[in-house]
Order: C-alpha cells, then sequence, then structure tokens
C-alpha cells in the first residue's frame, strides 16, 4: 500500500466514525459557519457604513477575505493533527506512531481529518462568488490559476505554521497559545488586504512569516490594481518558509523524548 | 453565603495557576489590539466623517477589550459543567447542600475573574505607555472612573448570568454544544466583541443596545472612552439592573424546575 492509499484509508475510517454522530457534526460544521459569518457581518456593517478601505470595496474586500478563509479551513481540514498534536505528545500516541513503519508526517495527517470546516468553506465559497459577481475585474485565465495558487500556496503555508507549532510541543509538552496569533489571527485578520494595516505590518507579513505573498502580491494582480503577471508567482515564495517548518519539525523528531505513560 | 465564597477563593486560586498561559494569551491579545487599532484607523483615515466615535475612545475600547478578554469572552465556559451533565457526574453536584446555580455563579465569576486579573494589568501598562494614536488614555474625570468601575461589575454578572443560563437549559438538552453555539455566536457580535455596537447603522443599533447582549462588555468599555455618558450612561446602567435581575430569576427558575425532574444519565 503506497501512502497516498494509506492516507485515503485513514480518512475514510475518520470520516465513518464521525458520521456515526451526524447531529454533534452538523452542530459543529455550523458552529463553525457561525464564527466566520460573525467576522463576515462586522465587514458588513463597516462596508455599509465606511463603503471603501484604503481604496479596497466591499466586494473586493470579500473576495480577499474568502480566499484567506478557504486557505485556513483546508490547511485545518487535512493537517489539524499537527494543531492539536500536544495531546498526542502527552498521551504518548506519538511513541506508537514512530514505532509503524510510515512517515510520521504522513500519520500525523491522517490522524484527523476534520470535515466540519466545511461549514466555513461554505461560507468562503458563497463570498467568493458574490465577490465575484461584483467586483470590476475582468476575468481571464491566468488571474483565475492565480486564485488557484494563493489558495493552494495559503493552504501550504497554514500547513507549515501548524507544523512548526507541533514542533515547538515536542519541546514545551503543551500548546502555545500565542501561536494562535498565527493561525487564527492570520484567518481573522487576512480579511482586508494587509497594506490596509500600514506599511510595517505588510513587511512582517513578507518577510518573517509570508502570509502577504499568498494575499496581499497575487490579489493586486487579480484585482487588476497591477498589471505585471509575475505577481501570480508569489505564492510559490512559500516553499523555503515550508521547508524551514519541516526542518523544525525534523528536529523536533529527532529530538523526541516520550513524555506519555 | 460563606460556602460560595469558600467555591469562589477555591477557583479564584486554581485561575491563578495558570500563568504561562496567561502569559502566551498576553502575546495574542497585544497583536490582536495591534490589528485591531491599525484596521480601525484605516477605516478612519478612509472616513473620519463616517467614523461614530473619537478615535481616542476607540482606541481605549480596543485596549481595554482586550485587556479584560477573559471576562467576557462568550466562549470562556466551564467545560467540566458540559462534561458532568453529559456523564451524569452531576448526581454528585445535586448532593451538595447547596444551590447550584449559585454555586456556579460562583465559579463562573471566579474563574473570569481569575483569569483576567493575571493578564490586565501588564496589558493595560504597555497600552499606556504606546505612542499617541494608539495608546490607551485616562478617563476624563474621576465620575467616568467610577461609572466605568461600576458598570463593569454589572457586565461581568450579565454575562455569568448568561451563561449559567446555557448550563442550565443544557439539563433539559443534554448535550450542551447546539446551545452554546448559538449562543456565543449570539453574544460576540451582539455584545460588541467583533465591532463596536455604534458602528452598526440605525434600527439594529437601537435593537441591539435593548438586548441584553448589549449590557455586558459594551457599557463599560464605552464609558471609559467618553462615547457613553449622560443621559444614555443612565438609560445604560438601568438596562444591565434590569437584565441581570431578568437572567437571574430566569436562570433560578429554570434550575429549580431542572432539579425536580431530572434524569440522572449514566452511572
Amino acid at each position: 500500500m503506497n501512502g497516498l492509499r494509506l492516507y485515503v484509508r485513514y480518512v475514510s475510517v475518520i470520516l465513518r466514525s464521525a458520521m456515526q454522530y451526524k447531529m454533534s457534526f452538523l452542530l459543529s460544521a455550523l458552529g463553525q459557519f457561525f464564527v466566520s459569518f460573525n467576522v463576515f457581518l462586522g465587514i458588513y456593517f463597516l462596508f455599509g457604513r465606511f463603503h471603501e478601505v484604503k481604496g479596497y470595496s466591499y466586494s473586493e474586500v470579500l473576495l480577499c477575505f474568502s480566499i484567506v478563509l478557504m486557505e485556513f479551513s483546508v490547511a485545518e481540514c487535512f493537517a489539524r493533527g499537527f494543531d492539536s498534536f500536544s495531546g498526542m505528545v502527552r498521551q504518548g500516541e506519538f511513541d506508537r506512531i514512530l514505532v509503524r513503519p510510515r512517515s510520521a508526517v504522513l500519520q500525523v495527517l491522517g490522524s484527523k481529518f476534520e470535515l466540519t470546516r466545511i461549514g466555513r468553506l461554505l461560507q468562503a465559497a458563497v463570498m467568493f462568488v458574490y465577490g465575484l459577481g461584483h467586483c470590476r475585474v475582468e476575468w481571464t485565465w491566468l488571474r483565475a490559476l492565480t486564485v488557484l495558487f494563493m489558495v493552494l500556496g495559503g493552504v501550504v503555508l497554514f500547513w507549515g505554521i501548524f507544523m512548526a507549532y507541533a514542533a515547538l510541543c515536542f519541546f514545551t509538552l503543551e500548546g502555545l497559545e500565542f501561536m494562535n496569533v498565527l493561525t487564527d489571527g492570520a484567518r481573522e485578520h487576512g480579511k482586508y488586504p494587509f497594506d490596509v494595516y500600514g506599511k510595517r505590518i505588510l513587511q512582517l507579513c513578507t518577510f518573517v512569516v509570508p502570509y502577504a505573498l499568498v494575499q496581499y502580491y497575487p490579489l493586486q494582480y487579480v484585482l487588476g490594481r497591477s498589471q505585471q503577471w509575475q505577481l501570480a508567482l508569489c505564492p510559490l515564495g512559500v516553499a523555503p518558509f515550508f521547508a524551514v517548518c519541516y526542518a523544525l519539525w525534523r528536529f523536533g523528531v529527532r529530538h523526541y523524548q516520550s513524555a506519555g505513560s | 453565603m460563606k460556602k460560595y465564597w469558600s467555591f469562589f477563593r477555591l477557583r479564584f486560586v486554581m485561575g491563578l495557576q495558570y500563568r504561562t498561559a496567561a502569559a502566551a494569551g498576553m502575546v495574542t491579545q497585544f497583536v490582536w489590539g495591534f490589528m485591531e487599532c491599525f484596521a480601525f484607523q484605516a477605516f478612519y483615515e478612509t472616513n473620519p466623517a463616517a467614523f461614530p466615535m473619537e478615535f481616542s475612545a476607540m482606541v481605549a475600547y480596543i485596549w481595554l477589550q482586550q485587556a479584560f478578554l477573559a471576562m467576557f469572552m462568550a466562549w470562556m465556559m466551564e467545560n467540566d459543567i458540559f462534561e458532568m451533565i453529559v456523564s451524569g457526574n452531576i448526581a454528585y453536584e445535586l448532593c451538595r447542600p447547596v444551590s447550584i446555580y449559585q454555586m456556579w455563579f460562583a465559579r463562573t465569576i471566579a474563574t473570569r475573574v481569575s483569569r483576567a486579573l493575571l493578564r490586565c494589568i501588564p496589558i493595560l501598562a504597555v497600552a499606556f505607555l504606546l505612542p499617541k494614536p494608539y495608546g490607551m488614555t485616562l478617563p476624563a474625570d474621576l465620575g467616568t472612573f467610577l461609572a466605568f468601575a461600576g458598570t463593569m461589575v454589572l457586565g461581568l454578572l450579565v454575562a455569568a448570568a448568561s451563561c449559567l443560563l446555557v448550563y442550565v437549559l443544557a439539563f433539559f438538552t443534554i448535550s450542551g454544544q447546539g446551545l452554546r453555539i448559538f449562543m456565543v455566536s449570539l453574544v460576540e457580535f451582539l455584545s460588541g466583541a467583533i465591532i463596536p455596537l455604534p458602528f452598526l447603522p440605525q434600527p439594529f443599533r437601537t435593537v441591539a443596545q435593548c438586548l441584553p447582549f448589549a449590557s455586558m462588555q459594551n457599557v463599560p468599555l464605552r464609558i471609559y472612552g467618553g462615547d457613553l455618558a449622560g443621559r444614555d450612561m443612565g438609560y445604560a446602567v438601568l438596562l444591565q439592573v434590569f437584565w441581570l435581575v431578568f437572567l437571574v430569576l430566569l436562570g433560578k427558575g429554570l434550575c429549580r424546575r431542572a432539579e425536580r425532574r431530572i434524569v440522572v444519565q449514566g452511572g
């Protein structure tokens, strides 16, 4: 059995068990929907009052928010195992993973599959369609492709952050709340293109954690604010960041001392 | 009264133990506060005339919200209580010669205050030191500060009472999950946690301000920056008292009913 087939197997087991509690699944999905729906309501009312922010219109911001929300919810759906990794370390479950003849990353990925994030994804899709219909962008193949790049790059970026977070758990044994800034914080504040927050935040989001590479820069091209098609390639810049996160993870695994009982 | 006081103390001391968590939480809240400030600044610069409050009042609102986050956040519910109800361990709680409502009330307040206490001082200290547009300012006068402090206590009590309502209703529905999600999202938006209530357009704003959710953080945070003053402030305080009495009576009534017909699950 190759890796992919094993993964599909993991996912199908998780889904089947989740579907035993359909009501609970529905409620969780609904909850996910409501949480980000509140954020949407905030944007809706703010734009009802201000109409634009730093030159971005309502539909442009919705487009931006929906793309970030998609990036995040897809990443969380697949990589939730890393996000809740502290429990795995503390209960000694990671020991079991290490003794199996399969890659640890694959097994951690396969340990959780949060289909409930579909609630958020649904909202993102609705906002995306609305934004698409209402903003004055001439859609070309390259622009559509750029959106796809952004989403893929964003998923990899958030996955990398989750992995770095998990790597830290090897040393701290507990989840560090401040890492939430990098995940939930980015999801929440990624609703506006990062230049709205000022130049320094944009720099931080370019060079420290490259959110802007999957949000602000390619968006400039998508929205037709810049004609440079090269901006479409920005999401590729996530690769070095991901490599660093992966290295951190490897480093953590090598220094892992069992903590469970 | 004494027994509830000791419940309070017990939980309070327990809450103070989580210092690393508090430190990590503080970092999160700082970044969060900054990002909020920047975002609202962008809106302010886009159209200052459409901004419904002074920018300094907005900044004070944001920092106070971050500093006292643990006190007002809707999702700060006691997981133990839900677990007890599901697992049937609630039977032990029912055996105690205390009112379950008052005990849980004391507990909820204690958890929230102890968490907030650990975080608020450093956050506020730094917020005061920040340079001009982003720095916290002192309230206009002593009266404003006293009104802020008083409504803060009332707001906390209303928030706790609404939380208690969810716990009590969980007796009837067993799994509190659905209710909880519903309540949390309502409270989040209507208490002004996402955007302050003055940003809402008119008919919505008046309706929202009359709801119990507006009697939580909305009142003290706006009083501090001077956005809520004079007669409006008086109404807001009266409304807070009204909702507090209403929610507590409702919660207690439901609790008494629940205790009479409860069936403990599990063994």
